[in-house]
This record gives C-alpha cells, structure tokens and sequence, in this order.
C-alpha cells in the first residue's frame, strides 16, 4: 500500500499534455520497452519486485509505436500525426486538420471498416479542452487502435457518418454529453437527454448533483430530482 | 391534430424516405409512437413509426428514458465502488459486465487474475450467457404469439440463478468478482451443482427448439424478417448474434482472446440470411457452444489462490486503455483515463445494445408493424444498457 501511494505521484497528473514528454525520457529505458512486446504474462511476478528497488523503472508510459502502418503515415503526414503505444495497445494522436481524411484512409486502405467507439474526454486546464477519441477495429487484420484528436471548447469536428454508418449515434451522444459538435452530421441532436435540456453533464465543469432545475420543474413538477 | 402536428415535423425532419414528397395530410402516411410504455419494446423504448398503412417508412428511436448517468457515477467513485455499479446497465448478463470492468481495470493496472480466479469467471460468464439468451428466447417468442418458451426458459434460467445466489448471494445484480479475482471461493458442491446443470439444460434446449425449429407460424414470422447485410452490419458497428447471424465469423473470445478462452475448444455458430430465423439459430447454437466451454471449465478448475496481487487501495499509473469482452449482446467495451487517483478520470462504456439498436431503423423499412416487435425482440437489447 505504500509504494502503491509513492508510485503514482511521480508522472505530471494532465494526462494528455504529458504524453510528448514522458514518451521521450522513459522509451530509451529497457523495462518500458518490454511490456509492450508481451504485456500481461511477465508483469505479475516482476512487479511487486521490481517496485521497492526502482518504483519509477515499473511505471508503464506510452513509447513509440513502430509499424508498417505508422511509417506509411509518418511519411505523409510528418508532425501531425504521433504514433504511440501504452500496454500494448496502439493509438494515433493526430492533428485535428488531419481528421476527416485520415479516418477515412484508415477504413479505406487500411480495411478499419468497423468503427467501435466515438468519445471524448475533458481536460479544462489545457487549452485545447477535449480530446475526441475513435476506437478503430479491423476484421482483415484483427487489430485494434485508437486515434484522438484535441479539440477547443467551442469548437467543432468533422462528422465520420459519412465513413461509417454507425458514428450517428456515437457523435450524437458526444454532443449530448460533451457540447462537441460534428459538422455535416445529418441528425445533431441530443439522444439521451431531453431536447431542451441545459448543459452537458460529462464536461469536468458539470457537477454530479447538477441538473437543470428549470427543466425538472416544468417538466416533472418536482422541485429537483435530487 | 395539434399533436400530431408536432410529432410528425419532428419525426419527418431527418427520416430520409424512399418514397417522393407526398402532400402532408395523405391520408395514407401516418405517424404513430410505439412505447415507451409498450411490453414489446423490454423496457422504456419509444420508437416513432412513420407507415404507409401497415407498411413501416421508417422509424426513429427515443431514448434516454432510463439514464443514470453511468459514466459521470465512476468518475466519482473509486475504481472498486464503481464495480457494482456495471451490474446496472445489463442488468440481464450482470456477470458479463462485471467480467468486463474488472479485466479492464487490472489491464490498467497491468496485473493478471490467477488461474482459478480465471476458470471461475468463465464458469459464471458462460452461464450468465446461457441465462441471458434464455431470457430473450422467452420474451422474444412471447412478442411473436408464442407464450410456451416463455415459462419453459424461466423455469430453466431459475436453475443457474440459483447457482449465482448460491455463489455469491445474488441472482441478477450479482457483482460476482473483483479488481484482481473472486472475491469468494466457490461453495461445496458448485462443480457438481454446474455438472448437473449441464446434464439438465441439454434436453432442454432441444426441447425449446422443438416447440419453435420447424413451427411454422414461428418459421412464417422469422425467416426473412429483419435482414440485414453483413456489409450493413459492419458499417452500422452491429456486434454479437447479429452480426454472426449475418455471416461473419467474428467473436472477440476467438479473435482477440480475453480471460482464459483461448484454452478452451468451441465454435462459433454463425447464420447465413442475417434474417430473424438465423439470429435464433445462433442464439441456440451459442447456448450449447457455452455449455462447452462451461464442461471443458468444470473438469479443468486448478486449485489456487483467487485474488491476484492487488493493492488494496487501488490507484492505477496514468495512461488511458480500452478493453472489450464478447458479452452476450455483443462487444461490451471500457475505455478507461487514468489520472494516477483513486478514481477514473473518465470511463467510457461501450455498450452492445445501444450500437445494435441504431440498426433497427435499417432492419424495419418495408415491413409490417407486427415485424417490428419482432425485430426489436430479435437485437436483444437491454434498456438499462442502451441509456445507461
């Protein structure tokens, strides 16, 4: 239990603003780099030893992810477009200029024809607030990944319903809960929320007892739903 | 007239129709709500039908009715109080969920159940699995006029949920394991409980498909209802039976095994049409495919210890995973941000039945009203889930 509260403590807590830096001090290192290869059978035991003699050498963090894959992009897209792995899992961060065309290469030549997931997540101490995330699969390759995007408070994404059929629902209910919203998406409209409902409840600001009053009032006629 | 008025607009504004711009007040387009009280639509489901007569235009679906907010719940709870709470959205394949939050969390925390824990997780999985298929056989044939199966899978479904409540002490919202394992060792007499579980389903399951197999009211209200393309399936993101049914062999414990599934020998049943016919097809294959797995889990339980090496505060390193499992509905997925505390940062659900419902719309266009109950019955979703 001790370690376990000294460990964490060493990484800067922002979670996406990190990224860059903790990729190049920690991937030179040889302990980081060998989850990645094989993830869960060789942790458990070298765990709990490795922690008291160097807890920072046990904290996992992303390391550059090197494939066929990345280095096509690479090339063709340069900075914009970071290629990482954390725990064996992939992901691209890209720039947002990048998305709609990007996405759509993915699917097109790379045969990610099933989209898993569209969200967000909300970071209101950095400046581009909100990461929009794409969880990607393909049934050809049997592979995974992720691509994210940072995106300001206010500002709007391109729509992939055109890429695949099922990011109607997904972006919609991004919107509802976030306020993100997807240009060219035929439907932008809350889906689990009333209509007229106010605010968005996953962004950091909302509260967890918050609601909107005035709706729950008119509509329920209830003084609060609390 | 006002409210219809209201409706209409709204339903009209984006239902992309096949048929040309017709006068408003023909009288041969009517809009009517199905739900959200309706004992067809499991649960609170408002689906607005746009017909022509009895033939279905298109549809659309509201909802939200049972949101709970479950995502804004665990960014406010610490990772092992959250744990119950996954019960809540599947509330039909609780153990499923379970199985899926806590994998995903020790894959945040990069450490792995021990090896009876594993078995035992799979024993209850699988059940759970039978049980949930179970309880939409029972329900969907009862949408269709066939009220048999209905008592005939309930009064099956009790005996693994007595198993559960033997286990663990509850039947539905079982919160069977922990971040790490089990929380409880199996009680005397649970491998020859499951054992003689198996001997008793497998003529049962026979004896379901002989009320409805080759019935042909069930054959006339199944075969070519509800079809959807593979190709459909795939851009819409259908998982699970539906997708199967649609002919693609795709099932996350073969194609990205989770657990300890890789040890264990079965098949995936996979349809053909992608029709209603063939989703209840691979339903009832995949319950007896379970009962496989379940067998080859039973005889092969080790003895061991059954909580992995967990800290008892659990605070996993920064980072962000996704981990998804083959829950009976379909890819159950938890994307999880840590930001080094006690509680996730953000915890995302991906949720079977809510991606599979947006398929409705797809699978209904042309047919008859009293399809759609049956299509709806046929995705297998679960309210709880879809808002959660």
């Amino acid at each position: 239990m001790a370690e376990e509260v000294k460990t964490p403590a060493s990484p800067p807590p922002p979670e996406g603003e990190k990224k860059p830096t903790a990729e190049k001090s920690v991937s030179p290192a040889p302990t980081a780099a060998t989850p990645v290869a094989a993830p869960p059978s060789p942790s458990p035991p070298t765990k709990p030893a490795a922690k008291p003699a160097a807890p920072k050498a046990a904290v996992p963090a992303p390391v550059p992810w090197t494939s066929p894959l990345v280095e096509k992009y690479r090339s063709q897209y340069g900075s914009g477009l970071e290629a990482l792995t954390y725990l064996g899992q992939n992901y691209f961060s890209v720039d947002r200029s990048l998305i709609p065309n990007f996405l759509r290469l993915l699917r097109d030549e790379e045969q990610f024809d099933y989209c898993v997931d569209i969200t967000a997540a909300h970071y209101p101490k950095r400046e581009k607030q909100f990461d929009v995330l794409w969880i990607l699969y393909s049934f050809t390759r049997n592979e995974r990944i992720r691509v994210k995007t940072q995106i300001a408070d206010g500002a709007s994404i391109d729509s992939s319903v055109g890429i695949w059929a099922t990011a109607n629902w997904l972006e919609r209910e991004v919107y509802d809960m976030f306020g993100i919203k997807f240009d060219g998406h035929p439907d932008m409209k809350r889906i689990l929320l009333p209509e007229d409902w106010k605010g968005h409840p996953l962004r950091k600001d909302y509260g967890i007892l918050q609601q909107d009053q005035e709706w729950v009032q008119i509509n329920l006629g209830i003084e609060s739903g609390q | 007239m006002n409210d219809s008025n209201v409706v209409s607009s709204r339903a009209a504004s984006h239902l992309e129709l096949e048929t040309p711009e017709k006068p408003y007040l023909d009288s041969n387009e009517l809009i009517i709500n199905m739900g959200p009280q309706h004992p067809a639509t499991h649960g609170v489901l408002r689906v607005i039908l746009k017909l022509d007569g009895e033939k279905v235009l298109g549809t659309e679906c509201v909802i939200g009715y049972l949101h709970r907010g479950v995502e804004k719940i665990a960014e406010n709870r610490t990772y092992t109080m959250f744990n119950p709470y996954v019960d809540r959205m599947d509330y039909c394949a609780a153990v499923s969920n379970g199985l899926g939050y806590c994998e995903a969390v020790e894959k945040l925390l990069n450490v792995e159940a021990p090896a009876r824990a594993q078995y035992i997780r799979v024993i209850l999985t699988e059940l759970n699995r039978i049980a949930s298929h179970q309880l939409w056989l029972g329900t969907h044939a009862l949408d269709i006029g066939a009220m048999t199966p209905l008592f005939y899978t309930f009064r099956d479904r009790e005996e693994i949920l007595k198993i559960f409540e033997r286990y663990c002490g509850a039947r539905l919202t079982t919160h069977a394991f922990r971040i790490g394992g089990c929380q409880y060792e199996t009680y005397a007499g649970f491998e020859k409980e499951v054992t003689n579980f198996l001997s008793f389903f497998a003529p049962k399951i026979d004896e379901y498909e002989t009320l409805l197999t080759t019935n042909r009211i069930w054959l006339e209200r199944t075969k070519n209802v509800g079809v959807i393309s593979a190709a459909d399936a795939i851009a819409l993101g259908v998982t699970g039976p539906v997708l199967r049914a649609s002919g693609v062999k795709w099932d996350l414990r073969k194609a990205q095994p989770y657990a300890n599934y890789s040890k264990f020998d079965f098949e995936i049943p996979i349809g053909t049409n992608g029709d209603t016919y063939d989703r209840y097809l691979v339903r009832m294959a995949e319950m007896r495919q379970s009962m496989r797995i379940i067998e080859q889990a039973v005889n092969g339980i080790p003895e061991g210890p059954i909580m992995g090496k967990v800290p008892k505060v659990i605070k996993p390193p920064v980072g962000e995973i996704y981990h998804s499992i083959e829950a009976p509905k379909g890819e159950l997925g938890y994307f999880i941000v840590s930001d080094g505390s006690t509680q996730p940062y953000r915890l995302r659900v991906r949720p079977p039945s809510f991606v599979n419902l947006q398929a409705l719309d797809v699978m209904v266009r042309g047919l008859l009203v009293a399809d759609v109950v049956a299509v709806i019955g046929t995705i297998d979703i679960v309210l709880g889930e879809v808002d959660r």
